[in-house]
């Protein structure tokens, strides 16, 4: 096994895991505080993706176009909150369930209607679009380290909103107990927009992020949406640092298995058999970690002490 | 009344196929067969969770196991359709039975989700096994061959397939009725009323869940007979969310509900879609509507109930 490959697909891995982080973040959000279950948080994520398309044919600069690109991704969320979602909270995680997957029907066809079926590539600027040489002579493209950086970042000022402001503390008593926060003077719907709109912003970004590599496509959320799900509950609903470790390590996990589980397979078994059940095996690991994590932790890897 | 309806609907499904073959519109005996299939596949998932209160988002499994269970057998060119059936609704009950003992120990979200993870285990393997097809599917070259009948006759596979809706309606209408049935109903109202009562109630959970998924196995199998083509498109998590709809739509835990919503889904679906080529926009709105305004479903409107 090659050192450099290995190294390389960390990276990847880790690249994975920071887009799970930004779009897991969002969810575990609302699904903590609001006791919401959101599948249509991908459609936000492929809404943020066509927005800086767009914008970034209209502009000509990627950097500008996020920048556009994140608030209205924050209006849209805000509207879904404000017009469907709002009505939800006291109901079932059923209707939950199928009010959102009406969403995300509507979004897929609206961006249908609004963009064509065709996907939309983004063009990257020059000085992201070339290779690093890292130390130990590893070779790996400049936009996925930019990626990997700023996913860090924004973990880290996410840590920082919600434990050392004011907002995050209002976030955090209404994550321990809303009908509490509420009666000491918070205003609780505006709140619960305020954190739809965090986390719509958050999955907006990611998509952003991605379009350069895989271009923006329609339904591009509904595949990823539920391995963020997985990383949920595999960190523990409501936990922003439980959904921190386990994007990571779904992302590590998921990269790691599909490029080095034949290698490993062949050491049990022969070389043919290992090639065939080794990319079943892969795409299932993550949702075979999900069920054991269930099976012996029900609450997840983190889960919030509050509750 | 809703009785009434469920009552009409059956009878009219029972005669339209001749009549529409009559007619010169053979198009119509197809759309039904699939009614008719996926009609079963939610009457059976209506069991656990209209009655039992589980909600299984991953009951699309079951159609791709049952169907797969035709497919793979007939690639091999093994066609006794007995074998296919046995085979349907062994491997789903197996996979009901294995992966209900681990999911009925969650409860709330987390059976949603570890539900809807297996299920995407099965799709990713099914994906991964190229043998079989993989992402592009497997075609069914000759249908389950029993003795006196031939599923190759449109006429009779659409009996065959509206026996097994009826065996499906008759053996869920029998089984709520038990003791059993209210032991399952009695734990979806208050869990720990029925064990302090006495009910060791997971094992009558577990029970109706491996039932559940035999049925549907079963219907999988018709429908993977009536298409001729299965491909792991037909467990997506979408499709799971699909028969989740029918049943709220028609009615949870009403017996005739799931066979009503399903009949309504497809309606829809072929009116919209005839209408227009952005038929979801309209189809996931009035899922939304659905759940905001309409909660027994179609049976909860012709009983007069509301919200």
């Amino acid at each position: 096994m090659d050192a450099g490959l290995v190294a390389a697909q960390l990276l990847n891995g880790l690249q994975l895991g920071v887009l799970l982080f930004l779009l897991a973040s969002g969810l575990t959000l609302i699904f903590g505080i609001m006791d919401f279950v959101n599948l249509a948080h991908g459609s936000l994520y492929m809404v943020g993706a066509y927005f800086c398309a767009t914008l970034t044919d209209a502009t000509g600069s990627f950097l500008l176009a996020v920048a556009l690109a994140l608030p209205a991704t924050a209006l849209v969320g805000a509207a879904v909150e404000l017009l469907v979602v709002r009505r939800l909270y006291r109901r079932d995680h059923l209707d939950h369930v199928l009010a959102t997957f009406g969403l995300i029907l509507c979004f897929d066809t609206l961006v249908q209607i609004l963009w064509g079926p065709e996907g939309m590539a983004i063009r990257l600027p020059a000085w992201a679009d070339g290779q690093q040489h890292l130390p130990g002579g590893l070779v790996f493209p400049t936009y996925r380290l930019l990626i990997i950086g700023a996913g860090l970042a924004v973990a880290a000022g996410l840590y920082v909103l919600v434990t050392k402001t004011r907002l995050g503390m209002r976030i955090r008593a209404g994550a321990s107990n809303p009908a509490m926060a509420g009666a000491l003077g918070i205003d609780i719907g505006l709140l619960f927009t305020l954190v739809f709109a965090l986390g719509a912003v958050m999955a907006g970004l990611a998509g952003m992020m991605i379009a350069p590599i895989t271009e923006a496509s329609i339904g591009m959320g509904n595949e990823i949406i539920i391995t963020a799900f997985v990383v949920v509950i595999v960190g523990g609903i409501g936990s922003i640092r439980g959904a921190f470790v386990a994007a990571l390590l779904i992302g590590l996990i998921d990269t790691m298995g599909r490029s080095f589980l034949d290698m490993g397979l062949k050491l049990l078994m022969s070389a043919q058999a290992a090639e065939t059940s080794a990319p079943a095996l892969s795409a299932m690991l993550i949702y075979i970690l999900m069920a054991s994590v269930l099976a012996f932790r029900p609450q997840g890897l983190f889960p919030p002490k509050t509750r | 009344m809703s009785r009434a309806v469920g009552w009409l609907l059956l009878a009219a499904l029972a005669a339209g196929p001749p009549l529409a073959l009559a007619a010169g519109q053979p198009f119509y005996v197809d759309i039904l067969t699939r009614l008719v299939c996926l009609a079963a596949a939610a009457t059976s998932l209506n069991l656990i969770l209209g009655h039992g209160g589980m909600i299984s988002f991953g009951h699309a499994a079951y159609i791709g196991i049952g169907a797969y269970a035709v497919g793979i057998p007939a690639y091999y060119e093994i066609y006794d359709g007995w074998l296919h059936i046995l085979f349907a609704v062994a491997f789903s009950s197996l996979f009901a039975l294995a992966t209900g003992a681990i999911a009925l120990r969650t409860r709330g979200v987390y059976f949603i989700m570890i539900t809807m993870a297996f299920a995407q285990m099965v799709f990713f393997a099914v994906v991964s096994i190229e043998e079989y097809g993989g992402d592009d599917g497997l075609v069914i070259d000759i249908r389950s061959e029993f003795p006196l009948v031939d599923l190759e006759d449109s006429l009779t596979l659409y009996y065959a397939c509206f026996a097994v809706l009826l065996g499906t309606l008759y053996l869920v209408h029998r089984l709520v009725r038990s003791r059993f049935g209210m032991v399952i109903e009695g734990a979806r109202g208050n869990e720990r009323r029925m064990a302090s009562l006495g009910f060791a109630f997971y094992r009558h959970r577990l029970a109706a869940y491996t039932l559940a998924g035999a049925l549907c196995g079963l219907s999988g199998a018709m429908l993977g007979n009536f298409t001729n083509f299965i491909s792991p498109e037909m467990m997506d998590w979408t499709r799971s969310g699909e028969l989740i709809f029918m049943v709220v739509l028609g009615g949870t835990g009403a017996l005739f509900g799931p066979l009503m919503g399903a009949a309504a889904f497809l309606l829809l679906e072929e009116l919209l879609s005839g209408w227009t080529i952005y038929w979801q926009l309209p189809f996931g709105l009035l899922l939304i509507l659905v759940v905001l305004f309409a909660r027994g479903g179609l049976a909860g409107l012709l009983e007069g109930r509301r919200g």
